[in-house]
Formats: C-alpha cells, sequence, structure tokens
C-alpha cells in the first residue's frame, strides 16, 4: 500500500502504521476523499472520469466533479460525521514520564491554530490531597463513549463518531454553551471574541482540524483525525520527546507513542491504567498511567516560563515551595 | 338595566387609570425608556463585538443572563401557578389581584427568554434550533415548554380580558377611535349574555387547571438544565421541586410588590386591601418556610455526605462567597419568615419589606447556584488571567439585566392603560353572585 507521507526512518510507526491502524483512506495518491456520491450532487457532472479507492478497498470510478476540493485528508462537515471505519481510538497517557515539557501543548497549538492561552490539551499539576505527591497531568479531550457534551447539545453541532471520536461542527454550533457547563473536565474552549485568523480562509474548514476557528462557537481536543487519516499519530503525541503520549487503535489492541508500539490492553494491565474521574460514568477513551516509578523528578517540570508557573499556585505542594522560599 | 348601569359607573370609576398620564407617570415611563434604550446600545455592543465584552469566559460560560433567564420565567410560571389556582378554586378575595397575577405571568414570560437568547453566542443561526432539532437536549425541552407555556398563558390572560373588553367597547363613547375600534376587535363579539358568560367561564376554568400543570413541567425542565448535568451542586435530585418553591416564592413576593405599588400611585386603597396583603403574606410565609426547608436540605446532604467535589463547591460558597451565602440564604429567608410569622409585625409596609427581602435574597440564591459551581470544576482551574478564575459582570450585562426590568415596568405600566388592573367583570361577577345568595341566607 502506498503511503505518500512515508515517516522518516522510523521504523516503529511504519510497523504500527503495517499493523493497519489508518487502513487505506488516506493512503491513494491526491487522497482526496470521495465527498459522497449522494444523488443530489449527481446532477453536475464534469464528464471526466476518476478512479478513486474508497474506505473500504474498492477502486471506483467516479464523476471528477463529485471529488471535493478540499486538501488531503480534509474532510467535509458532512464527512467528518462518519469517522474512520472499523476504528476505536484510544489514548494512553503515561503520567510517570512526564516533565511538563508543554511540547505537546505547542505541537497541538501549532497545528490548530491556537493563541497562547487558548490550549487544547492542557497540562495540570494534580496533587490528590495533601500528603500525596504531585504529578504533571496532561488532559486532553476524553472523548468519552457517554458523553455528556453530546447529549445536551440541542443542535446536533458536536456529535460522537462510531470511530469513538467526538467533534464539534462550528457551522452548526449556535454558542449556546451547555455542552462546555455539562463537560465535567472542562475540556472545551470558547470564542468570545472575534480575531484575525477566524478569516483566513485558505485552508477550507473542516471539524477534523477545527481550522479556520470561528467566533462564537465552542472548540475542544479533536483528537486530529486529518493526521489519523494519514497515518500519523495526533500533534500531541507526535510532539512529546518523553514519549508519554500512546496512541491507537482499541479494536486492534495496540498503541503506539512514536518509539515503542505495544499492546493496549496489555499496557493497561501491566501499569494499572486507570481513567480520571471514573465514577462520573462518562467512560472515557483517555486512560492514564499512574505516577509512580518516574523518569523525572516533579521539579524538572518548573522550568517553564513564570506566568506557566503561577498557574500552579494553588497546588498545596506549591504553596509549600513558597513558604520554604525554595520557589 | 342595574347591570349595564353598573358596568358605566366601573368604567366612570377607572377610566382616570386608563387616560390619566401625570407628570409622575410621564417621567417614569421617559426614565424607563431611557433604561431600556441604554440596554439596547449594549446589546448592539454584544452583537457586534461578540461575548468578549462580558464577564463571561471559559470556566464561568453562564453569567448572570441565565439567572436573570431563570427569575424570569420561574416568575412567569409562579404566576400562572397561583393564578391558575386563584381561578380553579374560585378564591374568594381573588378579583383584586388576579389581573396583577397574569399580567406578571405574560410579561415575565416575554421578558425572560430574551435573556437566554443573550447567552447565545450565534444569534444568527438561532432558527438551527428548529433547523437541526435534536429532542434528547434539555435545550430544546426547555424551548418546547417554555413556547407552549407563553402561548398557553396568553390565551388563559385573554380569555380573562375578554368580559372587560366587552365592557370598554360598550361604554367607549367620546374615546379615541382607534381605542374604539381596539375594544371592539379584542372584545370579539362578546355580550355577555347568560350562554356566552357560562361558556367562558368554562373555558377559563379548564385553561386554569391547564396552565397549572403546564407550569409544573416548564419549571422541572427549566430546573433540569441544571440538574441533569454532573456539576456539583447543580446534579441534585430535588432541583425540580427546588425550582417550583423558588419560583413561587419569588413569583408572590414580585404580586406583593406590584400590589403595593398599583395601590399607591393608582390610589386602589378600596380594592387592594390589607386583607390582601395579609392573605399573601401568609402564603409567602409558608412559601418561605418550605424554600428554607429546601435550601437546607440541599446544602446539608452536600455538607454531611462531604464528596469531594462538593466539599470544594462548599469551600467556595463559604470563602469566596461568604456574606453573599448569608445573605442569599439566611437573611432573604429568616427575614421574611419572622416578618410574617407575628401577627403584630404584619402591616401592609412590612409586608412589602418582607417580599423585598425575599426577592433580592432568592436572586442572589441563584446566582450562589449558578457562579459558584462554574468557578469550582472538577479538575481545579490552573490559569493566570483573573477573568478566567472569578466570574464579574460587566456593565454591558447589567445595562441589559436593568434593561429587561425596566421592560417588565414600562410593558405592565402599558396594560394597566389599556384595561383597568382590577377586573371590572369580576366586580360584577361577585356582586352578581352576592345577590344570588342573600335570599338563600334569608
Amino acid at each position: 500500500m502506498a503511503n505518500k507521507n512515508p515517516e522518516k526512518g522510523n521504523e516503529n510507526r511504519r510497523k504500527f502504521l503495517r499493523l493497519g491502524l489508518m487502513s487505506s483512506v488516506s493512503a491513494f495518491a491526491g487522497a482526496s476523499l470521495i465527498s459522497n456520491l449522494a444523488p443530489d450532487e449527481e446532477e453536475k457532472t464534469s464528464g471526466e472520469k476518476v478512479r478513486v479507492l474508497t474506505p473500504d478497498g474498492k477502486m471506483v470510478e467516479v464523476d471528477a466533479a463529485s471529488i471535493n476540493k478540499y486538501p488531503e485528508a480534509l474532510v467535509t462537515p458532512e464527512e467528518s460525521r462518519k469517522g474512520i471505519p472499523d476504528k476505536q481510538f484510544v489514548m494512553v497517557i503515561d503520567l510517570s514520564k512526564c516533565k511538563n515539557a508543554r511540547k505537546c501543548v505547542e505541537g497541538c497549538q501549532k497545528a490548530h491554530k491556537l493563541d497562547n492561552h487558548e490550549e487544547f490539551m492542557k497540562v495540570q499539576l494534580i496533587q490528590d490531597n495533601e500528603e500525596g505527591s504531585p504529578y504533571w497531568f496532561p488532559k486532553p479531550c476524553f472523548h468519552c463513549d457517554e458523553p455528556p457534551c453530546v447529549t445536551v447539545c440541542p443542535t446536533g453541532a458536536t456529535f460522537k463518531r462510531d470511530d469513538g471520536i467526538v467533534l464539534i461542527d462550528n457551522e452548526r454550533c449556535i454558542g449556546c454553551k451547555f455542552c462546555v457547563t455539562s463537560c465535567p473536565y472542562s475540556a472545551r474552549t470558547f470564542n468570545w471574541g472575534h480575531k484575525e485568523k477566524f478569516d483566513d480562509k485558505s485552508q477550507p474548514y473542516s471539524p477534523e482540524t477545527q481550522v479556520p476557528a470561528a467566533e462564537g462557537t465552542v472548540m475542544k481536543c479533536d483528537f486530529c483525525p486529518d493526521m489519523l487519516r494519514q497515518g500519523k499519530l495526533p500533534h500531541c503525541a507526535q510532539s512529546c520527546p518523553m514519549g508519554v503520549i500512546y496512541f491507537g487503535d482499541k479494536n486492534e489492541d495496540i498503541v503506539t507513542n512514536g518509539s515503542e508500539t505495544v499492546s493496549f490492553s496489555q499496557l493497561i494491565k501491566d501499569k494499572g491504567g486507570y481513567r480520571h474521574l471514573e465514577h462520573l460514568g462518562t467512560k472515557p477513551n483517555v486512560y492514564y498511567l499512574p505516577a509512580v516509578d518516574r523518569q523525572f523528578p516533579l521539579e524538572r517540570g518548573f522550568d517553564v516560563d513564570e506566568e506557566i508557573l503561577e498557574r500552579y499556585k494553588d497546588v498545596p505542594y506549591m504553596k509549600d515551595l513558597k513558604e520554604q522560599g525554595k520557589l | 338595566m342595574d347591570v349595564v348601569k353598573r358596568k358605566k359607573e366601573l368604567v366612570k370609576e377607572f377610566s382616570p387609570l386608563l387616560e390619566k398620564s401625570t407628570k409622575t407617570s410621564k417621567i417614569w415611563v421617559g426614565f424607563l425608556i431611557a433604561i431600556i434604550l441604554v440596554g439596547l446600545v449594549a446589546f448592539v455592543i454584544q452583537f457586534r463585538k461578540g461575548h468578549i465584552v462580558t464577564g463571561m469566559r471559559d470556566n464561568v460560560v453562564w453569567g448572570i443572563y441565565i439567572i436573570n433567564f431563570i427569575f424570569f420565567v420561574c416568575l412567569s410560571y409562579s404566576g400562572a401557578f397561583i393564578s391558575g389556582i386563584l381561578h380553579f378554586f374560585k378564591t374568594p378575595w381573588k378579583n383584586s389581584v388576579s389581573r396583577i397575577v397574569e399580567v406578571i405571568t405574560v410579561l415575565s414570560l416575554i421578558v425572560g427568554p430574551i435573556f437566554i437568547l443573550l447567552c447565545i453566542g450565534r444569534l444568527d443561526r438561532l432558527y438551527f434550533l428548529f433547523l437541526y432539532p435534536r429532542i434528547q437536549s434539555p435545550i430544546t425541552w426547555d424551548i418546547i415548554a417554555i413556547m407552549t407555556d407563553l402561548i398557553g398563558c396568553f390565551i388563559y390572560l385573554y380569555l380573562t380580558f375578554i368580559p372587560d373588553f366587552a365592557i370598554l367597547r360598550d361604554n367607549s363613547e367620546g374615546q379615541p377611535k382607534w381605542r374604539q375600534k381596539v375594544y371592539k376587535w379584542l372584545a370579539i363579539n362578546y355580550h355577555d349574555t347568560e350562554t356566552q358568560r357560562e361558556k367562558l367561564h368554562k373555558i377559563t376554568r379548564t385553561m386554569s387547571a391547564m396552565i397549572i400543570a403546564l407550569a409544573i413541567i416548564a419549571y422541572s425542565v427549566l430546573a433540569w438544565i441544571f440538574s441533569l448535568t454532573v456539576q456539583p451542586g447543580w446534579n441534585s435530585s430535588i432541583f425540580a421541586p427546588y425550582f417550583i418553591i423558588a419560583g413561587l416564592y419569588s413569583g408572590i413576593s414580585v404580586i406583593i410588590i406590584a400590589m403595593y405599588l398599583i395601590r399607591k400611585f393608582y390610589h386602589l386603597d378600596h380594592y387592594i386591601r390589607k386583607v390582601h396583603f395579609i392573605g399573601a403574606g401568609v402564603i409567602l410565609l409558608v412559601i418561605s418556610l418550605l424554600y428554607g426547608y429546601f435550601t437546607f436540605s440541599e446544602y446539608f446532604s452536600r455538607w454531611f455526605s462531604h464528596k469531594d467535589a462538593d466539599m470544594k463547591l462548599l469551600d467556595t460558597l463559604f470563602n469566596k462567597y461568604f456574606w453573599e451565602f448569608i445573605f442569599a440564604n439566611y437573611i432573604g429567608i429568616l427575614v421574611p419568615i419572622v416578618i410574617l410569622f407575628f401577627k403584630k409585625f404584619r402591616t401592609i409596609k412590612s409586608i412589602t419589606f418582607a417580599a423585598v427581602v425575599a426577592i433580592l435574597g432568592l436572586y442572589m440564591n441563584r446566582y450562589l447556584i449558578v457562579v459558584p459551581t462554574l468557578e469550582t470544576p472538577y479538575l481545579p482551574i490552573q490559569d493566570t488571567r483573573p477573568e478566567y478564575i472569578h466570574y464579574t459582570a460587566t456593565w454591558i450585562e447589567w445595562s441589559l439585566s436593568f434593561a429587561g426590568i425596566a421592560a417588565f415596568i414600562l410593558f405592565f405600566i402599558l396594560i394597566m392603560r389599556l384595561v383597568p388592573i382590577i377586573p371590572m367583570s369580576g366586580i360584577i361577577d361577585h356582586e352578581r353572585e352576592e345577590k344570588k345568595k342573600k335570599p338563600r341566607i334569608i
């Protein structure tokens, strides 16, 4: 199977691909998905036939006019509701490896054209109790199997796909913010005012990239389906220098952080994987491995901007440090 | 004929209410319009610049708009509820207050939903609610409930107005042409014949029962917007009945205040008497006891079971919002109870004072339900931007809130110019009943 974007010299990632995580969806050259073969679009024909590969691996001939003009792996809002066939995406975050390098945050911000304070991925400092040892806690959207945000949406602007991903169509969103209040993980952000970047229409809007964003609508972490369609890892997983973030497919029971590929169930079993706030019953698709046998002392994470460090001032551990004058 | 004569008398008696526009009333109307205009300016600014001009940010995404929304809509539901009960059970002294209640019901149901529109980031896409409706969403339920209630209340209010429109139509000699026309059109050929009267009574009675049921459903749906989420402080099974009681608490208080103001400014001491205040005061006492009980149960069970998220919320309430909490849930409940409990405190002025305290306390209580929960999510807010940590309403939000209140009062005044606030037909009905009863007693 031809891959237009082979990863440079990364044996493991290639193995991961060979395992078929991303299927053939984006593999075909030119790789645009067939927008759809809906009858209403068949009216405008160009007469020119093009051969394309369908998501389920069949070669079909379609009219050139029915192929969308979206760039590679970018799908229209309508198509983005379907999901990538036969996948159940899952993320595993190994807390014992995180040192608050914030590369995941930056990678995500760059890819989604987010401003300084707009973060789909947040790194929090969590101390579960006074005695407990604090740890760095990267927090994306959990793409719950019982997503409260999807249930409460009055227009279906936010939806759950067959592949487990929860996305937002900002062309459908009316900005009622009910989803923001119903999410127990504070995963969602809102575009409160107009920004110049919203006017940049050079890239057509797709819920899979959430670019360009729109005023008065919600945004959140999307698991980067555009990357998944190209057989790549989400931006946060790719950017992490420590390999904290594993990503993969539950159906195939495989996750990878780019440098090692492991069995998902084995990883959860061996390392005591858990889901955050399990008792709420939202059934997240993001698992955490507890912060035991850490690779770095917590303090390595203090090497960030003053402004970022200031965020953690209410954590008891940080209060103690401040009192002792160690900060 | 006796009745015709009596009708004429009543029209004569009440016509100053409809026609009089004194200097003070003109100043008042001007003042209210000015407030509404400021609100409109604020709205234009918000519409053009987006919600960035409000105090709402990613954590507290719902601010005083939604509090105003709950407040007004609950007010309306309680108005419907009370008015339905007054009609259905043929309460003896209902006539003087029933129209006040009905007008409150409809007006607050017009003003309330405006505030939920202000919460919406993309007003230009509002029709998506109907284009892509999702029946699973509590917001859709709320839209259905509010619209049904609005239509129901309008029909009900209109039904109670018809006999008075007929009286005004028959006695409108010397009135401006447009008024005559309006009355004629609104009275839909009602001539107060025996059959017509009976039919109207029957319909109104059926409608009043339906309105009670509607109000209870609509209240519950409104409460569910909060209680169906998993957020600490919201996810509570008593929220629906709690909202009903809280709504009645504000509803009766607003009725008392309206009675006081109308009595004072329109010199209706003869119709709105102390007995009405005492009656409403006693109901307010019962409701305030219930409301206090619900509030206590709500916070007590959270405090006693001390789940982590609940404790964090209580921590916010007792530190950051200490005085607000004391005001809302101690002063706002205990002061009215004390005033209304002792007979010697029950004067018109003190009952009105209790109602004012109750309303302010209740508004603060709603604030403490909405904002602190959003400021205390499950995962701690770790941010350095003060506006993302703590919510403070901006002048835009306040001026729109005051514009809502001003619009409510202004519409009230305008309706009172169209129809007497004391139903004339009610007075006639009452006298008729008395006449029927008398021979039997003798």
